[in-house]
């Protein structure tokens, strides 16, 4: 074993049970005397239910129970609660219109849960389902974002005029305004961010639990934050006090922010449970999750830039509409505004931003936080902006970012959109990207790419991100519901090994290896001497989950945070020990030692002498080696860096193949290389998913077409290129690690450089935006209408 | 899935006979498209009746004609040196159905009788000229294709074998659908002594149909450029959220040239 702390890309732990089939899985867990749940879901994107029959359900072979939502209603049961409230511009707070776990009244999307059936085995509730008779009134639909917001549009609820959630602004109008009115150049660019859905792995899976001895329940779920599960459902939904409620998110099969909210589904199981006294299993099909997790992006926005006769940017204006889906979901207010609109400055110093955005109800799935959340929006927007100023006004692209960065020597800087940057060095990311990728030698290989008949583009994206969410009291004053500090306890066992109890969550990170790196480098105990334990609120310590980077930056400090008092606890033990004052031991590789003398001992001494303590301060000190703390940060982390990708379209087809990918990041401290690797190939893997291939197509009446891996692409890994991934790291100040986080640039950064480069490519043909994802048949579209302008040249 | 009866029989005629006594069991072969339809609820059979052990798999070459057993997996097909010697566009075309687990469960008679109007082989015994060998008969193939998932096939009536003759040139080019990897347009090409044949799946509503117009033109200049001025009219081709019925026919000439380019 060489060395296994901080800075080594030492082998994923975990992995061995993952890849050998013994991950334990929700689904893997079954408990004794279960029961299953089925839910039976709208067929129709909005209808007035008028009634529900289930007698033919409730009497077939093996049925226990059907539960419709008048049934919850009647036992005041909550809907699902929303964790973030915005104010509008005129101080009103957002629409909240109710969530009901199953519907009541009226349905509003596909997929709207309307009963429950729990019967004996899956099969017997899946044909009971199929005998729950509703009879529903049609009512028309609006799917689509535009078509809500016009007036006389279908309401999706009573009592939201217009469909608007919110409409909110960040910046001064007349200010922005003013300087527009006096730039030398004004670009505008509408453009559409595209509807995704996440497509996890795993689907996800509920188990309600109810003990009738102790009368405890018990979730086990697929969930990236088990605490914030456990706060919401018990105190908002069933009203189970936390004592007599656990949440336990074992293994869990990738997330992508759509396993962090409170779903309808966890709250029927678990209610259910008490209700029929057995345990109640529901797994989610395949087809089910196309039109129950929450779906990502689906904005639609116009910017403007005003620049003067130097190029360098004066001001930017956007409106933005942003789809709410049906309902809203959990974090799904903060996603188009404080994950969104405070980072449109992005790495440039535009010195003045006005941003509008109009969050609207839709009758489609909700759509929450995916993958970047907010980010890869703010960056697609910006860099696709910035290319199409280029186009529009003639200056070279790379230029025109490099003119317009905040330099490395002005940070801390703050942003015009509330952010102030701690650290990054744009200039230099871009430089290294730019010889990674072989900038200059791009036009010889697009032109042996058009000898092969190929139209060979190139595209960059320079791009910052905002996460290590998030300093609570700031989150707070934004909206937030919820405080974002991390915890974690050390526990120091008596003969010197280590388990972590961390508040966040892996759910394919790698945190049992990297969190363990940490405890090798800080205490130096031998790295298979540290377990990392997560995911149920039974064992671990109040904590907030993983989502937006946050586990290393946020979680990670509050370990160091942790084993700094394990280490000053030592001191005392040791000193006491060794007959020195406490400030003479210095700890340093494992071993207490007395400052200038041969005279040490090791952590496992000391531990075992706090957990034996016949010799030992007892009258100062506790016994014991087991110390927790809570790390709020003070404030977020801003990776950045540059993403270059270079493509090859096959004129006769459209049909773009991704050839060269480059990143470059800056994500501070790095704890394990590879897995940093790992996740910007992820990212970035998701990033070209969402620029060519990935849509979430509804039809104008609410119907989903895309609903299957049939009709949804997803990224192959023969669609994926060899990528370059480097990093140029500069360090998080506010942290103790330095780190920044990894887990979504390569989401971020990767969608806009992919559609720079398909805009390259076919700069012959006079194309100057398009919206993903840049399929084949679009591609040929717009090849198709562009042959005739060009013969006519 | 509901709940079924599930036989396996030991010949033929016990499993022609328990699907033609019953119009509501059904026949199992490799399963890739049945059991997804099975698990989906949208099918209801009363028996399934597996195939497997019928003893109909293996590829024999006579004379001028290859025989495959109607249960031998694409996974064979592709790894078999005698069809890549004898028909390098099937060999080819059996390597790109699926993934390696589908082509090593689905099977060639399955395909066939199933007839989806975006799956791959229909292409290849239309353009071939093969002959369906049945239990009971044998159908040409420009009279076993009858529209979408529809085929001459009788109640009760199993694939044994499909018989093709050897080209002299053959090629298969597909263009997939990106999400299914099922063909948005697939042709296949072989040419023979006397003529040359074209047939291509994906694209009609109609399911797998031969392109007349470049046979004819194939057969007088077996080259890419003797097409390359062919249009395909987009009338009664398919069109959904993947490919407009325009972009298909104009697919159909782009593949089309590339398969005979293989070929040549």
């Amino acid at each position: 074993m060489g060395f296994q702390g901080i800075g080594a890309s030492v082998r994923r732990k975990e992995d061995v049970r993952f890849l050998s089939g013994k991950g334990n899985y929700t689904d893997d867990i079954n408990r004794p005397g279960q029961l299953y749940a089925v839910i039976k879901r709208s067929d129709r994107p909005h209808a007035k239910i008028n009634g529900i029959d289930i007698a033919a359900a409730s009497a077939a072979p093996g049925v226990v129970r059907v539960f419709v939502g008048a049934d919850l209603a009647a036992e005041e049961i909550g809907g699902l609660p929303c964790g973030w409230q915005i104010h509008s511009k005129d101080g009103s707070p957002m629409a909240e219109p109710p969530h009901p776990v199953l519907a009541v009244g009226k349905v509003r999307h596909v997929g709207d849960p309307v009963a429950v059936v729990i019967a004996e085995t899956k099969q017997q509730a899946k044909n009971a389902a199929e005998l729950i008779e509703i009879d529903y009134s049609d009512l028309p639909a609006v799917a689509n974002l535009t078509d809500a917001v016009v007036p006389g549009a279908v309401e999706v609820h009573d009592g939201v005029p217009g469909n608007i959630c919110y409409d909110w602004v960040i910046g001064d109008k007349a200010v922005v305004d003013g300087v527009f009115a006096g730039a030398a150049h004004v670009v505008k660019l509408d453009l559409v961010n595209n509807r995704l859905i996440p497509n996890a792995m795993e689907p996800r899976v509920a188990i309600g639990d109810f003990d009738t001895s102790s009368g405890d329940f018990t979730l086990y779920t697929t969930s990236q934050n088990p605490h914030v599960i456990r706060l919401l459902m018990g105190a908002f939904v069933l009203h189970i006090p936390e004592n007599k409620l656990r949440v336990v998110a074992p293994d869990v099969g990738g997330g992508f922010g759509s396993k962090i909210y409170h779903y309808a589904e966890e709250a029927i199981v678990t209610w259910a449970a008490g209700k029929v006294r057995r345990p109640v299993k529901w797994t989610c099909e395949r087809s089910e999750s196309f039109m129950s997790d929450a779906h990502g992006r689906d904005h639609v926005s116009t910017a403007e830039m005003a620049l003067d006769a130097e190029g360098h940017f004066l001001g930017l204006r956007i409106t933005t509409l942003a789809n709410m889906g049906a309902y809203l979901s959990t974090f799904a207010p903060a996603v188009p505004t404080y994950l969104y609109a405070t980072l449109l400055a992005g790495v440039y110093k535009t010195p003045v931003i006005y941003v509008n955005v109009k969050a609207v109800f839709t009758n489609t799935v909700p759509v929450d936080a995916y993958r970047g959340a907010g980010r890869p929006e703010a960056t697609f927007l910006l860099e696709r902006l910035v290319d199409v100023i280029a186009h529009d006004t003639g200056f070279d692209k790379v230029d025109l970012r490099r003119k317009n960065f905040i330099p490395a020597d002005a940070f801390p800087y703050q942003t015009p959109v509330a952010l102030q940057y701690d650290s990054g060095d744009y200039q230099t990311t871009l430089r290294v990207a730019l010889a990674n990728a072989d900038w200059e030698g791009f036009e010889a290989r697009r032109a042996a790419a058009k000898g092969r008949g190929k139209l060979r583009g190139i595209g960059i994206s320079t791009y910052l991100e905002a996460c290590g969410i998030a300093p609570s009291a700031v989150v707070g004053s934004l909206g937030a519901r919820a405080g974002l500090y991390e915890v974690a306890e050390i526990r120091v066992h008596p003969t010197g090994s280590v388990t972590v109890f961390t508040g966040t969550h892996s759910h394919g990170q790698g945190h049992e290896t990297t969190l363990a790196q940490l405890v090798v480098s800080q205490l130096g105990v031998p790295f298979d001497q540290v377990e990392v334990v997560h995911g149920d609120t039974a064992k671990i310590p109040f904590g907030m989950g993983t989502y937006g980077s946050r586990s290393l930056a946020v979680g990670g400090s509050a370990m160091v945070k942790a084993m700094d008092k394990v280490i000053a606890k030592g001191k005392k033990i040791a000193a006491h020990l060794m007959e020195a004052s406490v400030e003479d031991i210095e700890f340093a590789d494992g071993k207490f030692t007395v400052a200038g003398t041969d005279k040490s001992k090791a952590l496992a001494e000391i531990s075992l002498a706090a957990y034996v303590p016949h010799n030992y301060p007892i009258e100062e000190l506790e016994p014991g080696l087991d110390e927790t703390a809570f790390y709020d940060p003070k404030n977020f982390t801003f990776p950045g860096g540059c993403h270059i990708a270079e493509v090859e379209i096959d004129p006769e087809t459209g049909v773009v193949e991704m050839v060269n990918f480059t990143a470059v990041d800056d994500v501070g401290r790095v704890v394990n290389p590879m897995i940093v690797e790992g996740q910007v190939q992820g990212g970035v893997a998701q990033g070209i998913g969402q620029a060519l291939m990935e849509a979430c197509n509804y039809d104008p009446s609410g119907q989903l077409l895309s609903g299957s891996f049939m009709d949804y692409t997803m990224p192959r890994a023969n669609d994926i290129p060899n990528m370059s991934v480097a990093t140029e790291n500069t360090m998080c100040t506010h942290n103790p690690l330095g780190s920044k986080g990894c887990g979504e640039v390569g989401a971020i950064g990767s969608p806009p450089a992919v559609i720079n480069a398909v805009v390259d490519a076919l700069k012959e043909y006079g194309v100057r935006h398009l919206d993903m994802p840049a399929t084949g048949a679009k591609l040929w579209s717009i090849i198709q209408a562009a042959r005739p302008l060009m013969a006519a040249e | 899935m509901y709940d079924f009866a599930y036989q396996k029989p030991g010949s033929l005629a016990d499993a022609v006979k328990v699907l033609s006594g019953d119009m509501d069991a059904k026949a199992l072969a490799g399963g890739q498209t049945f059991i997804p339809v099975l698990k989906q609820r949208l099918n209801k059979p009363s028996t399934v009746v597996d195939l497997a052990k019928l003893g109909l798999t293996g590829i024999t070459v006579s004379g001028d004609k290859v025989t495959i057993g109607a249960m031998t997996t694409h996974a064979a097909i592709a790894s078999s040196p005698e069809i890549k010697a004898k028909i390098p566009g099937l060999q080819h075309q059996a390597s790109m159905i699926g993934d390696e687990a589908v082509r090593h469960r689905g099977t060639m008679g399955g395909s066939l009788a199933n007839n989806d109007p975006a799956a791959c082989y229909p292409s290849a015994l239309l353009a071939l000229g093969g002959t369906i060998k049945t239990d009971r008969r044998s159908i040409a193939a420009d009279d076993f294709f009858q529209g979408m998932f529809t085929t001459a096939l009788e109640q009760g009536e199993i694939i044994v074998s499909i018989e093709l003759p050897i080209p002299e040139k053959s090629a298969y080019e597909k263009f997939r659908n990106p999400a299914s990897r099922y063909a948005i347009v697939g042709v296949f090409v072989a040419k023979f002594a006397s003529d040359v044949r074209l047939a291509i799946t994906g694209a009609s509503q109609g399911g797998v149909f031969r392109h007349t117009e470049m046979e004819k033109a194939l057969s007088a200049n077996f080259s890419p450029d003797a097409i390359s001025g062919i249009v395909t009219p987009a009338d009664g081709l398919n069109g959904d959220i993947h490919a407009s019925a325009e972009y298909r026919a104009h697919l159909i000439g782009v593949v089309s040239k590339r398969a005979v380019a293989k070929a040549v």
